[in-house]
């Protein structure tokens, strides 16, 4: 297990390969759909502390208000990322984010922009969602909740140890690519014999 | 005539939310740990299955939803003659607002046009609820919670399919299968289990694949011809190696549930609803005399 703080160096980034167990304390945002289109039409500036060598996680959780107006989330699994191809590798660069953590991998598009500024795919588990709300100790700040709601708000939070696996790496290395080209062999030996 | 109080079953209904959301069915528990068991020592797989075992058990222990999607809440309602549908579904609603106050759900019904969520989980189409009528004297309420992941990767094919070399017969049915879950890869939050509907029409095939998700994983079909259909494909869809997560392992399935329409001469569909290994489902009858019991 590699332990990560955040704010995270390029060096020790790139020093990752896919299959290395990571935990992450630090901060980090969310950022899901809405959030990402909303990046892609305005290149907010506000972001850029937030997001420099940080991390993105792909998330739109269940959270409970306190009676002083304090959030806490309740469970909070990660979302599929592909939806996000189109518009990542170009944030991860402008904002210098260093990793995106989220589920199911994402496309070619994602994984030259990895190699190019400095950053690996983290594959949390999907429905993991009471464990993983239990690594979010503090839900320090939440930007745009009005605009895009919950699930799609840019929640700003702290996490300490959450697991996630390297799937993705900046060496151009992909899992979910080997996983794929052997079930496509075993698809196609079912299905035309 | 069925008659029932209102505030009452409105808070019945609320604790069949809150147990479809935080509450994984027995029989599902039962398959993910066979999985496990199924896994070697050390692999990432394996390591997989614990952590959702543990994470089943902390969502039931604190109360707390067992993932974040709490998806599309489908209703399926039997009643009585004479009970009157739109009273339900107001109740119904009433139910599912104030389960997305208490945490148990998360506001998920976006309005198409707007973007703007609803706040409330409540909206066009949402919840979704299938009326029918039965003989019994009392309503019963099966209800899952679909997540948006899997219902992604849920697809529908027509036969012939050239490509796939998919005949309008079970073994075309077969073929598309394979090749759906070959596409869906780990996306659907796999191991999955899958629903699926043969013939009808679009729509009535796809609720024909998810009406087969409220059978039980242990539920042996009443057709011996799709009994031995889905533990083929079960054995096969296994093969291919994708694993939970998509991390890779041993299984990609954990059930295959497969049910058949008549349709037109012209049309032959199948259906695939795939759940993801999340599969939350309970269901509720309510008696005369205003007591329910929980499934």
């Amino acid at each position: 297990m590699i332990k990560l703080q955040l704010p995270v160096s390029e060096e020790a980034i790139r020093e990752l390969k896919i299959g290395d167990e990571v935990a992450i304390s630090g901060l980090m945002v969310t950022a899901r759909d809405a959030a990402h289109k909303y990046i892609h039409e305005n290149w907010p500036d506000w972001l850029n502390p937030i997001m420099e060598n940080s991390m993105i996680y792909h998330c739109g959780p269940v959270v409970k208000q306190h009676d002083d107006g304090s959030w806490s989330f309740v469970a909070a699994g990660p979302t599929t990322s592909i939806r996000e191809e189109p518009y990542e590798a170009s944030v991860m660069e402008h904002y210098k984010v260093r990793a995106v953590i989220g589920k199911g991998g994402m496309g070619a598009q994602t994984l030259a922009g990895l190699a190019k500024s400095g950053g690996v795919y983290l594959h949390a588990i999907g429905g993991l969602a009471a464990s993983l709300a239990k690594s979010v100790v503090k839900v320090k700040d939440v930007y745009m909740l009005e605009e895009l709601g919950v699930p799609e708000a840019f929640w700003h939070i702290e996490v300490k140890d959450f697991p996630a696996v390297v799937t993705m790496d900046s060496h151009g290395g992909s899992l979910h690519t080997t996983i794929k080209a052997n079930s496509d062999e075993v698809a196609k030996k079912l299905i035309f014999g | 005539m069925f008659q029932y109080n209102e505030k009452g079953l409105k808070d019945q209904l609320l604790e069949l939310i809150r147990l479809a959301a935080t509450d994984l069915p027995v029989d599902v528990v039962d398959a993910i740990k066979a999985a496990q068991q199924n896994e070697p020592e050390g692999s990432a797989a394996r390591s997989v299955f614990g952590m959702l075992l543990k994470n089943i058990d902390l969502a039931r222990d604190e109360s707390t939803p067992i993932c974040q999607d709490t998806g599309t809440n489908i209703y399926l309602i039997h009643i009585p003659e004479g009970v009157s549908m739109r009273k339900l579904t107001a109740l119904i609603k009433e139910a599912t607002a104030e389960a997305v106050e208490k945490s148990y759900l998360r506001p998920n019904a976006v309005d198409s046009l707007t973007g703007k969520n609803s706040g409330n989980n409540i909206g066009e189409g949402q919840p979704f609820i299938h009326f029918e009528e039965w003989d019994n004297d009392t309503i019963e309420f099966k209800l899952m919670l679909k997540g948006g992941g899997c219902e992604n990767v849920s697809t529908q094919y027509k036969l012939p399919d050239v490509g796939l070399g998919a005949g309008r017969d079970l073994d075309g049915v077969y073929k598309v299968i394979v090749d759906a879950v070959n596409a869906a890869q780990g996306l659907g939050c796999a191991p999955g289990i899958l629903g699926i509907g043969i013939g009808g029409d679009r729509t009535s095939s796809h609720l024909a694949a998810k009406t087969q998700l409220f059978r039980k994983i242990t539920d042996i079909n009443k057709n011996p011809e799709l009994a031995e259909l889905e533990a083929k494909l079960k054995n096969d869809l296994n093969q291919l190696g994708i694993g939970p997560m998509g991390f890779g392992g041993n299984t990609t399935i954990l059930a295959v549930k497969m049910g058949a329409l008549h349709r037109l001469p012209a049309s032959f569909f199948v259906s695939i609803a795939y759940m993801c290994w999340a599969y939350r489902r309970h269901s509720m009858i309510l008696k005369a005399n205003g007591e329910v019991s929980y499934d």
